[in-house]
């Protein structure tokens, strides 16, 4: 009983406790009784208590098996004291606690479940992403799991990638994608802070020219050195990215920070942090199965006929 | 009464007074009631009959192959013929209640327990088992006999009690599995007893449904009426001067006394009343209903029929112990002018209370909309962007088709410019289909052109309009689309 701060409590609880019960025991049986007295024939017409001058109480007695309720109720009391915790920090000697019956529920279920998830097991991904009841539990799993920052879309958001467009950071392949979310990903976009702001807005116009936006010429064909000697180590001398370190592909108008000039100088300048959690230990891997094929099968036109 | 004299002296002069010691518990006292013939007593095999045939039958419905009447606990959905109450039709039953309160309120104005002679399980049970009682034991002098025998039991008690003890558990347990049977199918139910395959809840359930049966009917019969119900306590100030109520007619009755019947009561000097006590006799709550009304009294008429008969061997006019009410009887007048007071304010009260609220039931129960729908908006992201073209904010939608078919419905979103609603792909939604009696959830996207609208807050409203179903409705939702700056 860790919650009490000192033992005493425990001691002070579990006294209050029997002596209550010991307490009600005692009264019920001496009040069975009581004393009235009676008229000069020995009859009694009630408990001799009058009030208002002629306001008498009336004795109607409770039957005995009443009586014997509240006996019985004290009596189940005590039996339940001794089988279930309640007594201070006695445990009783059934051992019950909401956690262990909670965890009871949670093995049931996962053993119902075991057959409809050992299916899944078996296939691969591409097969598990065709079946319409997996998409279902995908989808489920999907807004419970991800949908706080993916969306419940699975569109995204600022800095949050969209899932429906074929534009992967660490690659769209099952198993990279599998990685993704029992690894989770760390997205780290260094800050070039030290590159002056002539450089900057070069290279901010090379990079927007990757991607065919509008950029100043002349900028874009001084930011082009700055490119090679700063970012090409990452995103690659082409702008196509880099799946291993998840450095963004720059030439598919894919945007994960705004494709304006201001949001992406201000990638450039400050860098960007991007964290895909990991579910390893949140997620049974049947689980993570069956949510890889929702997320494949979001981009992916599954082998068979989807929905 | 346990009594225990002591005395005690106060004082030198004064008189001795008499204390006595006297239990705050009484012993209960078995009641043997007489069996009775008569029209309340036909009036309540009828209503025994009526009210076992709709419990015990009810289950057994089909309607659109599934259990007539169903209230499944697990699925939460309750089944009443054409009608499916999901979790959020509970103000119906709030209403049912108060409208069977106040009927039970209205029936006591005006004609007394009406309830508990003749409808509640407790008395129908109470009744059926007393019946085979009587059948296996005997009627009252028996059965006193019986029971007054001294251990160790004759073999002809051993077989009653055991051949009554048997009738009882086989009609307590087919009540507890009928009960079973409103909450799991009950033809499932009884394969599985068939099979011995029952859950353990269904098990205790039926167990203990049986036993409350077999107890309540059995043994603690009319010790429910008085120690435990509550409508027995308050009763009496539901009930007034102008209700009809079992009475005993006591300014003809009294003085009471036996005689013969060649006698002259007049030169006796005695009432109608020929204190042969069978209207205590019969009394299934062992009240003596010449003491006046008690709140023991459920109204079951016993009595009137049992004086009845002795009236008429009497050859006296029937109606000493009669349905009428305190009026009537203290100033002598017959029943007609005490019917003259049944519209009184209480009695219109209550039913115009009761009139309005079956109104308001009936209506809202038929123009019930079976299509429900919550809006939620996606707080993970205010907004997005897309293609430097389009603000983009994500909705997830919750369909509930509480009919039993499918339902077509169109969605569309309105209050702002060019607003078009998207499903997770991106392909605008015209129509979705929601499976009878189940849920549907949608995440959707609702895009507005982004040169269309300033930033800030708008509102919107989510439009669901019923295309295709056994009932065609509507219903809107609102919700607020944000634009980012």
């Amino acid at each position: 009983m860790s919650d009490f701060f000192s033992p005493g409590w425990s001691i002070f609880i579990a006294i209050v406790t029997i002596v209550g019960i010991v307490w009600c025991l005692w009264l019920l049986m001496s009040q069975r009784k009581t004393k009235v007295p009676a008229d000069s024939s020995g009859n009694v017409t009630d408990t001799g208590h009058v009030w208002d001058d002629d306001l008498r109480e009336l004795n109607n007695p409770l039957p005995r098996w009443w009586m014997w309720m509240f006996i019985i109720s004290c009596i189940f009391g005590a039996i339940y004291l001794v089988l279930y915790p309640g007594l201070g920090a006695y445990q009783g000697i059934l051992g019950y606690s909401t956690q262990a019956e909670h965890d009871q529920s949670v093995q049931t279920a996962n053993k119902d479940l075991q057959p409809v998830y050992a299916k899944y097991m078996q296939m691969s991904i591409e097969q598990v992403a065709a079946d319409p009841k997996a998409n279902e539990m995908g989808q489920r799993l999907f807004l419970n799991y991800c949908a706080q920052c993916h969306g419940s879309d699975a569109g995204g958001s600022k800095g949050f990638p969209n899932l429906h467009d074929k534009d992967y950071l660490y690659g769209g392949e099952p198993e990279l994608i599998r990685t993704s979310i029992v690894q989770g990903r760390a997205g780290v976009m260094p800050a070039f802070g030290h590159l002056s702001s002539a450089q900057i807005s070069e290279v901010v116009a090379y990079v927007r020219s990757l991607s065919n936006l509008p950029a100043n010429d002349l900028r874009v064909a001084q930011g082009e050195a700055v490119y090679k000697s700063n970012c090409a180590a990452c995103h690659g001398p082409d702008g196509k990215g880099n799946i291993i370190l998840g450095a963004p592909n720059l030439t598919d108008r894919v945007w994960l920070y705004g494709s304006s000039e201001k949001a992406i100088t201000e990638t450039v300048q400050k860098g960007r942090n991007g964290v895909m959690p990991g579910h390893e230990a949140i997620l049974t891997p049947e689980k993570i199965q069956i949510l890889t094929a929702y997320v494949w099968g979001l981009s992916h036109q599954p082998m068979s006929t989807k929905k | 009464m346990n009594q225990t004299s002591a005395t005690q002296t106060a004082g030198d002069s004064k008189p001795v007074i008499e204390i006595v010691e006297q239990s705050l518990y009484e012993v209960r006292k078995h009641i043997y009631p007489r069996s009775v013939s008569g029209p309340f007593a036909s009036w309540r095999l009828v209503f025994v009959v009526l009210t076992q045939l709709l419990y015990y039958g009810l289950p057994w419905l089909s309607w659109n192959d599934r259990q007539a009447v169903l209230f499944d606990l697990v699925q939460r959905k309750f089944y009443i013929f054409g009608l499916v109450l999901w979790p959020q039709d509970v103000i119906y039953l709030t209403l049912l209640l108060i409208l069977s309160a106040l009927s039970l309120f209205l029936f006591t104005a005006v004609a007394g327990r009406l309830f508990c002679g003749y409808a509640c399980p407790q008395t129908v049970y109470t009744e059926i088992f007393m019946w085979i009682e009587r059948k296996v034991e005997g009627d009252r002098f028996a059965r006193i006999r019986l029971d007054g025998e001294e251990w160790p039991w004759s073999f002809k008690k051993w077989r009653l009690k055991i051949i009554k003890h048997a009738l009882w558990i086989a009609i307590a347990l087919w009540t507890g599995f009928t009960f079973i049977g409103y909450f799991t199918p009950i033809k499932e139910l009884s394969a599985n007893i068939l099979a011995f395959s029952l859950g353990p809840w269904q098990t205790f359930w039926l167990f203990f449904y049986s036993f409350a049966t077999w107890g309540n009917a059995g043994f603690m019969r009319e010790q429910v009426c008085k120690y435990m119900c509550p409508y027995a306590r308050f009763q009496s100030v539901m009930v007034d001067k102008d209700t009809f109520v079992v009475t005993y007619d006591k300014m003809r009755g009294e003085p009471r006394g036996s005689r013969n019947k060649s006698e002259n009561q007049a030169q006796k000097g005695l009432g109608d009343c020929v204190d042969c006590s069978i209207c205590v006799q019969v009394c299934p709550t062992g009240i003596d209903i010449r003491d006046g009304l008690q709140y023991m009294c459920i109204g079951c008429g016993a009595c009137i029929d049992a004086c009845n008969q002795v009236m008429d061997k009497m050859r006296y006019p029937k109606g000493l112990v009669r349905y009428t009410t305190e009026r009537a009887m203290l100033n002598r007048e017959s029943n007609q002018s005490a019917r003259s007071h049944l519209f009184r304010p209480r009695i219109l009260i209550y039913s115009s209370i009761i009139f309005v609220l079956i109104s308001v039931f009936l209506f809202s129960l038929f123009t019930r909309n079976p299509l429900r729908v919550d809006v939620m908006r996606d707080r993970g992201a205010l907004a997005r962007e897309v293609d430097g073209r389009y603000i983009e904010n994500v909705y997830r939608i919750q369909l509930m088709n509480s009919s039993e078919s499918p339902m077509r419905v169109a969605v569309k979103a309105t209050g702002l410019p060019d607003i078009a609603v998207l499903d997770a792909g991106g392909k605008v939604i015209h129509s979705v289909v929601i499976a009878p009696a189940s849920n549907l959830l949608i995440p959707v996207k609702v895009s507005v052109a982004i040169n269309e609208v300033i930033s800030g807050s708008h509102p919107i409203q989510f439009e669901f309009r019923g295309l295709e179903g056994e009932q065609i409705r509507s219903r809107d939702e609102k919700s607020s689309f944000i634009v980012p700056r």
